[in-house]
């Protein structure tokens, strides 16, 4: 078996591909846009999903959830677990846990002098709590709570204005202790929140947590334990220690089960980001089989002279793949360093606060930061990489199977 | 490698609705170091038998022998090896590959066959000054006139060493004073070299340069003669 040098190949096929210089720069520059396209619009969809995401988790909160096994079909005070001991302690202390919190959290009634409402009292300690859920920044008028003991409650911007109250006002706070009497206890409004979903400010109200326990007689008890990592995709390499050191009387889960909707989204946007890929990589292959088909066509008598001259058709149809890869390898060069280019500036963020309310709706930020994954970069590349050379086949494979006279003889 | 022989050859194609005879029934030999040209009309089959002895094409019957090997009894990658390793073909026209230079195109069988750099380096420079092309390794086709086109091709042809050249309409494209270079240069090649050389030609002035003219029509062997070579005067 006889065949020329990968180098000889190479060479035969980059030459070639300088022959008509028009077709293989329009070409290139419709791989090139692809690439870009794929990459950026892939940035961009992956930093609002991330967004979403995080917004999401941080209002979960937390990558892992523990909880009382019955909690989550019945969130009552009786469903409570004791706070987190020390084997428990000492393994989220350690990397990439980078926080953990303990929150109590249960159905309440709150009223005003004027109207009263159902929410969800959560008792915080505000020193661990910013790190996982509670974003001290969020309160825009008055202060954030200042221990766990702290006498104050921060109620949403929009539960005020349906309580018809204000920050300094009295506000009573109602629930069930343990044994099922109601328990209540007069808070003096101390901040007031706005969170990204206005819904959110109507469901949520804040004490400290040693407040909360006392008023509702939980002697130290918990509702859950949150905890956070430094990567929300790499929860599973860390949560089943958090699991196995939390004991099997207790239900661990990570953020994806906790909120099904959430782990779902990423998911989709996984989805949703290849077939983005696949569709502007099909857009791209009409081009990419085109200039082939028309290349292979222009050179029947020279594939023919090729065969008569001993080469084998294997030969033939590696020369035009060749050809191919290589357009498409300088296409994605180019895609790639123009879609960094593009990406790299808009790091601190894309303003797109005129379409904000639509964008929070869905629980995203009125800033869109883009967001260059790797993998992304790398299925990009591979997406156009191999199915181009697949669409290649066809038109490499036809010119391999010519009979040399008839192509030497074609006009 | 020694004689060709073919024994009885047949080769129709299919023309719409037509069968048109490409071959009927031909048979001849060729003995080694001859240089014999197939001379005849357009459609008389010149070109078919070349290209049978060349393994480029199968008859549908009958047999082609070179030196002891049955070609018509090869695979296509038998008869790709067997046109690469022992034959030479000079076409008509799209002798060369227009994306190699002349030195790139010359060493372009030997690659294939996987002789060393080194090796094809000095070969082909050697083959290229002796069709006369020293000073010109480095031009493209496009930048050839015909004539050095059709030389290049022949140094391709030769550089290997094949026993047999196979050359189809050599001189078609060329002037009178090209084409007389190119046969002279197959003489030479033919009494040096001991190649050789079976040519299908419709031209009078290259059938002077032959040792034995086997004229054809309608798919026969019409004549077969030996005669004096003659080459034109340039």
């Amino acid at each position: 078996m006889t065949a020329l040098p990968i180098k000889s190949i190479f060479i035969l096929a980059w030459r070639n591909l300088w022959r008509n210089h028009r077709r293989t720069l329009i070409m290139l520059a419709a791989i090139t846009v692809g690439a870009w396209a794929m990459i950026f619009m892939t940035a961009l969809m992956r930093g609002m999903v991330d967004d979403m995401l995080l917004n999401g988790i941080r209002d979960l909160p937390g990558e892992v959830q523990i909880h009382h096994p019955e909690y989550r079909d019945d969130p009552s005070i009786n469903n409570s677990l004791g706070a987190a001991d020390e084997q428990l302690v000492s393994v989220m202390e350690q990397p990439p846990v980078t926080a953990w919190t303990q929150r109590v959290r249960v159905p309440a009634v709150i009223s005003s002098e004027r109207e009263s409402r159902g929410v969800t009292l959560i008792g915080i300690d505000p020193a661990s709590e910013t790190d996982v859920g509670f974003d001290a920044e969020d309160v825009k008028q008055g202060r954030f709570l200042i221990d766990a003991d702290d006498k104050g409650i921060i109620i949403g911007a929009k539960m005020a204005e349906r309580l018809e109250t204000r920050l300094g006002k009295r506000i009573v706070i109602m629930s069930q202790d343990p044994d099922n009497n109601i328990a209540d206890r007069g808070f003096r409004i101390v901040g007031i929140y706005k969170a990204k979903l206005a819904s959110l400010e109507e469901m949520y109200v804040y004490a400290g947590i040693g407040t909360v326990q006392k008023l509702l007689k939980m002697d130290g008890q918990v509702s859950e334990i949150a905890i956070t990592g430094d990567d929300y995709r790499k929860v599973d390499a860390w949560y089943p220690r958090i699991k196995q050191a939390a004991g099997d009387d207790k239900q661990v889960l990570p953020w994806y089960e906790a909120d099904s909707y959430l782990g779902s989204m990423l998911a989709v946007m996984d989805g949703f980001v290849l077939v983005w890929m696949v569709v502007v990589f099909l857009a791209m292959s009409f081009g990419l089989v085109n200039t082939l088909i028309m290349a292979v066509f222009e050179r029947v008598r020279e594939i023919g002279l090729m065969l008569a001259l001993g080469m084998r058709p294997a030969t033939i149809l590696s020369q035009i793949l060749m050809e191919s890869f290589l357009l498409l390898l300088i296409g994605l060069l180019i895609g790639n360093t123009l879609a960094i280019l593009t990406i790299m500036p808009l790091q601190d963020g894309i303003d797109i606060s005129i379409v904000a309310e639509g964008m929070e709706m869905m629980g995203t930020s009125s800033m869109l930061y883009p967001a260059l994954k790797l993998q992304d970069v790398i299925l990009a590349n591979a997406v156009v990489l191999i199915l181009g050379i697949i669409t290649s086949v066809l038109p490499a494979w036809r010119a391999s199977r010519y009979d040399p006279i008839e192509a030497l003889n074609k006009n | 490698m020694s004689s060709i022989v073919c024994k009885d050859l047949r080769k129709t194609f299919q023309q719409g609705d037509e069968t048109i005879t490409g071959l009927d029934h031909v048979s001849i030999e060729i003995a080694e170091g001859g240089f014999v040209c197939l001379s005849g009309p357009s459609g008389s089959g010149k070109t078919t038998l070349l290209n049978a002895i060349g393994g480029l094409d199968t008859p549908d019957s009958g047999e082609v022998t070179i030196g002891s090997t049955r070609i018509d009894q090869l695979s296509k990658g038998e008869l790709a090896d067997m046109r690469l390793n022992k034959l030479g073909f000079v076409f008509q026209a799209y002798n060369l590959i227009p994306v190699l230079t002349a030195q790139e195109n010359v060493e372009f069988v030997m690659q294939v066959r996987g002789v060393s750099a080194e090796e094809r380096a000095k070969l082909s420079r050697s083959i290229l000054q002796e069709v006369g092309l020293a000073g010109m390794e480095g031009r493209r086709p496009s930048q050839l006139s015909g004539g050095q086109q059709q030389r290049v091709a022949v140094a391709r042809a030769i550089v290997s060493q094949p026993a047999l050249i196979l050359a189809d309409e050599p001189t078609a494209n060329l002037d009178t004073h090209s084409s007389a270079q190119l046969m002279d240069l197959f003489v030479k090649l033919n009494e040096h070299h001991k190649i050789t050389f079976v040519i299908a030609t419709h031209d009078v002035r290259v059938m002077r340069y032959a040792k034995r003219l086997i004229k054809m029509q309608d798919g026969k062997i019409v004549s077969d003669e030996l005669q004096e070579q003659q080459p034109m005067a340039v």
